[in-house]
């Protein structure tokens, strides 16, 4: 529980991700986003009297590295189940999906929350066929609706996660990591602009009372647009209801399920409706298609294709390369990408602390900047490991070596050229340091005398006279440094 | 004997003999067709140009030596519940009335490959739903041998067309005995070959675990001849086996022996007619003159068959049959008041009485509450029945007995009584929901002078076994040599 909560949150995540196929799931149409309408299209996927569903696959060799991933246990038989409704972007007016014997069950996702590891349990993961999109009439004047079926046959892992999210940042943080984890096994892109990535959320909370708790009624809330809606989302529907039950006193059971529509422009959830009943969708095997037998071979196989993943990296940045785990975490949650390159300036450089410093500073804030990724950086590794090695044997101070930096994006020269340019390829001896540091000492007796009775200002004096004496080109850490060891030496 | 009535096999000589032309042919049928179908009303639709069309070109080819398929110039008439590529599909449903298929079926394609000229398409009980082709949309069809009665059905059309030698072949397709039983009152030779033989891709679906496509013909090699080219692994449809297709016609002659035929008590029970039992006793007798051993087999759960199917199907029949919505093809109603109201009012007037009663049953049997008793319990006795035959033909090569209970019946009779008409597949459906092969054969005739049919039933994918067991019989009797007089 929050501190400042009177409440503990309960949140549990519905998510769909489309798969990264060329083909959809029961036919050979393209799944390619962004195609003029209906163009995507075959008699499969507009459900034509006389067709019939071939699985692809490929979608589910996606889907099960995706379980794999997700540390979830794998069927050894699975089959298909076809859900009954009626809408007219689903052509057959049922879904593809599966009901009782999904390919995979249990499994969890590991995020990093500021109070450490916390694992986020799953109940299912299981593949289906998207349907198509709705186009309605948005000029008031009653016009049709069209549909647009393109996406039709799409597949769809659904990952259901257990209850086990305990603040809206931890609903954020775990989409978060589901994300990187899913584009880094190149199993979904997850743009939730395109719709490639939907959560549905399930909230209550659960409030003390003598020795326990009561739990408020479990709302559903849809239309979540980005992980910062949902993160928003959560903690205006947490508080809704414990407002409402402060008001109502209505606990979990007493009344129906509702589902709510998040409201991004006024940040308000609105309850739509109380399901009296579940909808009953009729489920039954799919009959056109064949059960699913995935043996251990199959299994060992997909598994040797699963690269190192996010959390295994994190841990590995810590231990190989002595990082904090703030610094791990940044690193690795850019990306497969970004954390290649870190490595690459790491190894390069044998100093993995600067090549961490660098990349979570600088590279992270150009990246910032310019709303560009780690592919589009200008500075190649090789470029970045090259000031880091020029910075060390030059003494470069940190400040210097940023402009540097700058430069080396500006005009895209090397850092020696620049730092030549700049004239810091001066390097001082720590005797010749020494040397104009006791200068500077015995030249500013009341700087000393102050420093000595704890004026931590009269430093700046002191390592100025030196900067000035080398036109700035002493390494004012190294200074500082030596000014407090010939203090320490030489008693008052 | 007429052109027209002559067996497949028999026009395949005159045809390779050079006695007659592809095209010759082709008109000779196209004559019967407007001569007797406006009686019969077999067809619901004819492709005259594009049959003449095709004959031609295969009188062409063979004219330049060419290499010809297996079906060179023999017309072929389709249930019009198979998608043309081009020519409307109907199903006999108002809600498909104007539908008309960018693609063929995989049947379709295997006989165009061949070098069949198809001719038409035929009438059938709505989406077929039924046994007597009387719950078409459209028309009516009569039975060639009295035109007071009913072909069966649902692929009354595909056997009344072949009976009444309108065309030598048709192709049909078999949810709990839509081929056998109107082969069976139409006096001709019906195969349901096992489930997964035929691909399904592009048959519309009524129970898509229970549908086969299967052919229609005077005679055993006709059918044969037919499952050489129909039969085969699809794999757009992936229930299809991919098992080898044996050339059926070559050991056609050569008799099955040691041979044990299987008797059920279970198929000689009340309601069976005395004149069609009478006709399968003899039938028995034949066998047991060529040297087969006739043994009793039991089915106990045969009594249960009905109604299973009757869950099962019905259950699929709701699913399959919900994208016939007037949303993206069909028939839309002319008026409503917002979608849930488009949906009602084209489903209420594009489906037809009995296509509604079996969407209700199934949309029930798979609801909340009732999914377990119903649905899933029929689930268990499919089992039992598939069990049942497994010890069967553990004792038998085939099972043998009536294809129907009863000879034609009169049109209107049973069209009150849904329950009568559902018991008229009693024998039949078993073979469905076990996925096994199954045949019907002419074995006589009533007093009155209608059709007998004989079933065999065989083990999945014994079809060549079946076919010469069946061509055995054949060739004792001339029943398949019957033609009616129209």
């Amino acid at each position: 529980m929050s501190a400042e909560l009177p409440y503990r949150v309960v949140i549990g995540l519905e998510v769909h991700v489309q798969l990264l196929t060329e083909t959809k799931l029961f036919c050979g149409c393209s799944t390619k986003f962004g195609l003029p309408p209906n163009s995507a299209t075959c008699p499969v996927c507009i459900g034509m009297p006389g067709v019939l569903p071939v699985m692809n696959r490929r979608a589910f060799e996606l889907a099960l590295k995706a379980a794999l991933a997700l540390n979830a246990d794998i069927a050894p038989f699975t089959k298909w189940d076809r859900k009954n409704y009626y809408y007219p972007d689903l052509p057959k007016n049922y879904q593809i999906s599966q009901y009782d014997l999904p390919f995979s069950r249990n499994g969890w996702l590991e995020i990093p929350t500021a109070q450490g590891k916390k694992k986020v349990r799953l109940i299912r993961v299981h593949l289906e066929e998207d349907a198509g999109k709705m186009l309605h009439d948005e000029t008031g004047m009653g016009r049709d609706s069209l549909v647009d079926l393109n996406r039709a046959g799409t597949p769809l892992l659904e990952i259901v996660t257990r209850p086990d999210m305990n603040s809206p940042e931890e609903a954020r943080l775990f989409l978060e990591e589901l994300r990187l984890l899913l584009r880094e096994l190149k199993v979904s892109d997850c743009e939730m602009q395109e719709g490639s990535l939907r959560v549905d959320a399930n909230i209550n909370i659960h409030i003390p009372q003598g020795d326990g708790y009561v739990a408020t009624p479990i709302v559903e809330v849809k239309n979540l647009n980005s992980f910062r809606s949902v993160e928003r989302a959560m903690a205006y529907e947490a508080q809704r209801q414990y407002e409402e039950f402060r008001r109502t006193g209505k606990k979990l059971g007493e009344v129906p399920k509702a589902t709510a529509g998040w409201d991004e422009d006024h940040g308000v959830t609105v309850v739509q409706r109380r399901k009296e009943e579940a909808s009953d969708y009729r489920y039954f095997p799919e009959p056109d298609l064949v059960p699913v037998l995935v043996d251990q071979a199959w299994l060992e196989r997909i598994r040797a294709e699963l690269p190192e993943l996010p959390s295994v990296r994190r841990e590995r940045f810590q231990t190989q390369y002595q990082l904090s785990a703030y610094d791990a975490g940044v690193i690795v949650s850019q990306g497969l990408a970004f954390a290649d390159y870190f490595e690459k300036v790491a190894q390069l450089t044998g100093d993995a602390k600067a090549a961490a410093n660098w990349c979570t500073n600088q590279v992270l804030q150009v990246l910032n900047e310019r709303k560009i990724t780690i592919e589009s950086f200008p500075l190649p590794a090789e470029s970045l490991a090259d000031l880091i090695r020029k910075q060390r044997q030059y003494n470069v101070n940190p400040q210097r070596a940023r402009e540097v930096f700058a430069e080396m994006l500006k005009s895209g020269e090397a850092a020696e050229t620049i730092i030549r340019r700049l004239g810091l390829d001066v390097s001082f001896s720590t005797e010749q340091l020494r040397e104009l540091v006791r200068k500077s000492l015995a030249s500013q007796p009341k700087a000393v005398a102050d420093l000595r009775a704890g004026k931590a200002k009269a430093m700046d004096a002191l390592v100025g006279q030196v900067m000035r004496e080398t036109r700035g080109k002493a390494p004012a850490d190294e200074v500082r440094r030596l000014i407090q060891e010939e203090l320490a030496q030489t008693p008052a | 004997m007429e052109l027209i009535e002559h067996s497949a096999r028999d026009l395949l000589g005159l045809l390779d003999r050079g006695e007659i032309t592809c095209e010759e042919l082709t008109t000779a049928y196209l004559e019967a067709i407007r001569q007797r179908d406006t009686k019969v009303q077999a067809f619901v639709s004819v492709q005259a140009a594009d049959a003449l069309e095709q004959a031609r070109r295969v009188d062409e080819k063979r004219r330049r030596g060419q290499p010809l398929g297996k079906l060179a110039g023999l017309p072929v008439a389709i249930k019009d519940v198979l998608c043309t590529q081009g020519v409307p599909t109907t199903c006999c449903s108002k809600i498909l009335q104007n539908f008309i298929p960018p693609y063929d079926a995989h049947v379709i394609e295997r006989l165009k490959q061949e070098d069949a000229v198809l001719i038409g398409k035929t009438n059938m009980d709505e989406f077929a739903m039924g046994s007597s082709t009387e719950n078409s949309a459209f028309q009516i069809t009569r039975n060639p041998w009295d035109l007071e009665r009913t072909p069966g059905g649902s692929s009354g059309g595909s056997a009344a067309a072949v009976a009444a030698c309108e065309v030598p072949l048709s192709i049909g397709s078999d949810t709990g005995g839509s081929i056998r039983q109107p082969a069976s009152l139409c006096g001709i030779v019906g195969l349901k070959p096992t489930y997964g033989r035929v691909s399904r891709y592009g048959l519309v679906a009524f129970a898509s675990s229970l549908d086969q496509v299967g052919p229609f013909g005077h005679e055993v090699y006709d059918v044969a001849l037919l499952m050489e080219v129909i039969a085969g692994h699809d794999k757009r449809d992936s229930t299809s086996v991919p098992e080898p297709v044996p050339p059926y016609r070559e050991k056609l002659e050569e008799p099955v022996r040691p041979l044990t035929i299987g008797v059920a008590c279970e198929y000689f029970g009340e309601g069976l007619d005395a004149e069609v039992e009478r006709a399968v006793r003899e039938a028995l007798e034949v066998y047991r003159r060529l040297g087969a051993t006739v043994r009793d087999v039991s089915l106990p759960h045969s009594k249960y068959a009905v109604a299973t199917y009757y869950i099962v199907a019905t259950a699929e029949a709701s699913s399959n049959l919900a994208r016939y919505d007037g949303v993206h093809y069909g028939y839309r109603a002319k008026k409503f008041d917002n979608m849930i109201h488009m949906y009602s009012r084209t489903r209420g007037e594009g489906f037809g009485p009995e296509v509604k009663r079996r969407i209700m049953l199934g949309t029930y049997v798979l609801s909340r509450g009732y999914y377990e008793a119903y649905y899933l319990k029929a689930l268990k006795v499919r089992r039992l029945i598939k069990e049942d035959f497994d010890k069967a033909f553990a004792e038998c090569d085939v099972i043998a007995g009536p294809t129907s209970p009863t000879p034609a019946f009169k049109i209107g009779e049973r069209v009150a009584d849904p329950l009568a008409m559902y018991l008229s597949d009693i024998y039949t459906i078993s073979c469905n929901l076990a996925g096994i092969a199954g045949i019907s054969i002419p074995c006589g005739f009533t007093k009155s002078g209608l059709p007998i049919g004989l079933q065999l039933l065989a083990p999945p994918f014994a079809e060549e076994k079946l076919l010469r067991i069946a061509r055995m019989y054949e060739r004792e009797t001339d029943w398949h040599q019957q033609r009616p007089r129209l």
